[in-house]
């Protein structure tokens, strides 16, 4: 258990220590609680536990290779790091993917929000003791996994996009598999909705609980849905397009009750915005290559490598050395569901990036849990960590 | 040298009113603009540009290791402001022995986990942030690892 410590008032707290081997911390988070009853005086998070050096190991890889660990970063959003990797990289290169990489670019990223949502929803609700709405969102869950599979191969580690476009192109009924999940999707929301949006545990649990006013999220570094349920209207791909977001048309749902019971409507309104969003990007999908004209750092086409030669001098050159980066540093920022994912890329001149700073959202947003929890019982502690919707592996990295 | 298409835009031309010493260099390259700051001077034109210019979000702050050009450090700080959408990424120098920079924490509360992240990883100190220990290592680790002295692979 823990210690009991008197505090300057002469009241006596009891100091617990919560993780960092608990379910409802999502992963390894540890917080030290100082508790006075069931109220929390102060909680302070302590990360590093899942630190793997990742910053440090882009460095000594090519930029081809460095695509591979962000995935690693965040296990629910490969595809957002992914997308934020490579479009530093090619903002350093000054490569423009062809329009079609782009749309799928899109969709997928959608879709990686989606699922992310799905998995933030099914283990906040749990945490909060509502079993059932875990198993109902990893079934859909699975199904957008497996669209995943069938485009990169991998389920969860997808490096599937590459600098100036996509590996491959997507296998035959790739378009048809999606439209036929997004058809059912609606429905499948309206089913959590039913058992949580009007549910009076669920409204108890979570109205006026961890409160987060506008003023002190941008001053924490907030961002994502739970800035925007403080009130913020901010969404980078709304804000500052990137892989041609400024061709779609969606709403940024936005609400200034700054609660936890926000978080989760905003979360629920998102996943409705995105099944628009990937609809458009099927319908306008334009034909043409996945990959940008960029010989020596686009990988060449395999038919290619048999019949030409330079093709597989380049295929050699990139797999083997890498490619140049012209010197120059950018910061390319997209928006991951968790919110402002920055990937801040220094080069040298060299087929290694100089430094790659990887901005991720939880955690800023883990640094405002103390003002959401503090004062409130430790039950409403579990409620405000699944509301911030952090992952460790992208905190510690 | 501020190059002189910079030095129109309102940021530029509001800290240089404010503050005629603060920027030492700037640079403006793919879209983004970048200002080099005196280091002694960086707390007072942080606050400058987040009261005045209301870039009230810091997004990011890190640090880059020149090693083994001097001044060896750079401490990058990403802001950004919503009322008008716009990002700045400022920089100060530091040289490599005993780096020591004012902590931004009394600007942003965002620059507490941000500096310690910087301090274990590259070494440098923030003086009068609140609780400058390691973050991501552990506490008796020895060493900085993302400076570029530092190994790659191996134990140390």
């Amino acid at each position: 258990m823990g210690d009991t410590v008197t505090t300057p008032s002469g009241a006596r707290t009891l100091l617990l220590n919560m993780g960092p081997q608990h379910p409802s911390t999502h992963g390894v988070l540890r917080l030290v609680l100082e508790l006075d009853g069931e109220t929390v005086v102060r909680a302070t998070p302590d990360i590093g536990y899942l630190h793997t050096g990742i910053e440090k190991s882009m460095e000594d890889k090519t930029y081809h290779q460095a695509i591979t660990l962000t995935d690693r970063i965040d296990y629910l959003c490969p595809m957002t790091n992914n997308l934020c990797f490579v479009l530093a990289a090619e903002k350093l290169l000054g490569i423009e993917p062809p329009p079609r990489a782009q749309f799928l670019r899109v969709a997928l990223n959608e879709l990686t929000r989606i699922q992310s949502h799905l998995v933030w929803l099914g283990t906040h609700a749990i945490d909060i003791g509502a079993m059932s709405v875990f198993l109902y969102c990893f079934r859909e869950r699975e199904q957008i996994l497996n669209i995943f599979e069938m485009a990169a191969g991998q389920r969860m580690m997808t490096t599937y996009f590459r600098v100036g476009g996509l590996s491959m192109e997507p296998p035959l009924g790739f378009v048809e598999r999606i439209r036929k999940f997004l058809s059912c999707f609606p429905d499948r929301i309206d089913e959590y909705e039913e058992l949580l949006t009007r549910n009076r545990i669920w409204m108890a649990r979570t109205k006026g609980v961890g409160f987060l006013s506008a003023e002190d999220a941008l001053d924490f570094g907030v961002s994502g849905p739970s800035l925007r349920a403080s009130g913020v209207d901010w969404d980078l791909r709304r804000d500052h397009p990137y892989s041609s977001y400024e061709k779609f048309s969606f709403n940024v749902p936005v609400s200034t009750e700054g609660d936890v019971y926000a978080r989760y409507i905003l979360r629920v309104a998102e996943m409705r915005e995105s099944i628009k969003i990937v609809q458009q990007a099927l319908d306008g999908l334009p034909e043409g290559p996945i990959k940008a004209t960029a010989p020596g750092v686009v990988l060449p086409d395999r038919e290619k490598m048999k019949t030409e030669m330079e093709a597989l001098i380049y295929h050699f050159k990139i797999i083997t050395e890498g490619y140049r980066v012209p010197p120059g540093e950018v910061y390319q920022a997209v928006e991951s569901p968790r919110g402002e994912m920055g990937y801040y890329m220094v080069s040298d001149g060299t087929s290694h990036p100089y430094r790659v700073k990887v901005r991720s959202p939880s955690f800023a947003n883990l640094q405002a849990l103390p003002a959401l929890a503090e004062g409130r019982l430790v039950a409403d502690l579990i409620a405000c960590i699944g509301s911030i919707d952090i992952v460790l592996g992208e905190i510690d990295r | 040298m501020i190059p002189p298409e910079v030095e129109t835009t309102p940021d530029v031309a509001a800290l240089k009113e404010f503050d005629p010493q603060a920027i030492t260099a700037a640079k403006f390259d793919r879209g983004e603009l970048t200002l080099w700051i005196e280091a002694p001077r960086i707390v007072p034109a942080c606050e400058f540009l987040k009261v005045k210019r209301q870039y009230r979000y810091m997004s990011c702050l890190t640090a880059v290791d020149w090693y083994p050009a001097e001044p060896r450090f750079e401490v990058v700080y990403h802001l950004y402001a919503h009322a008008h959408h716009q990002r700045l990424r400022l920089k100060a120098k530091l040289y490599g022995e005993n780096p020591a920079i004012a902590s931004v924490t009394p600007v942003w509360r965002a620059a507490n986990w941000f500096e310690r992240e910087v301090f274990d990883l590259f070494g440098i100190r923030f003086e009068g942030h609140p609780n400058l220990t390691r973050i991501l290592m552990p506490d008796d680790w020895q060493g900085h690892p993302l400076r570029k002295d530092y190994p790659v692979t191996g134990y140390r």
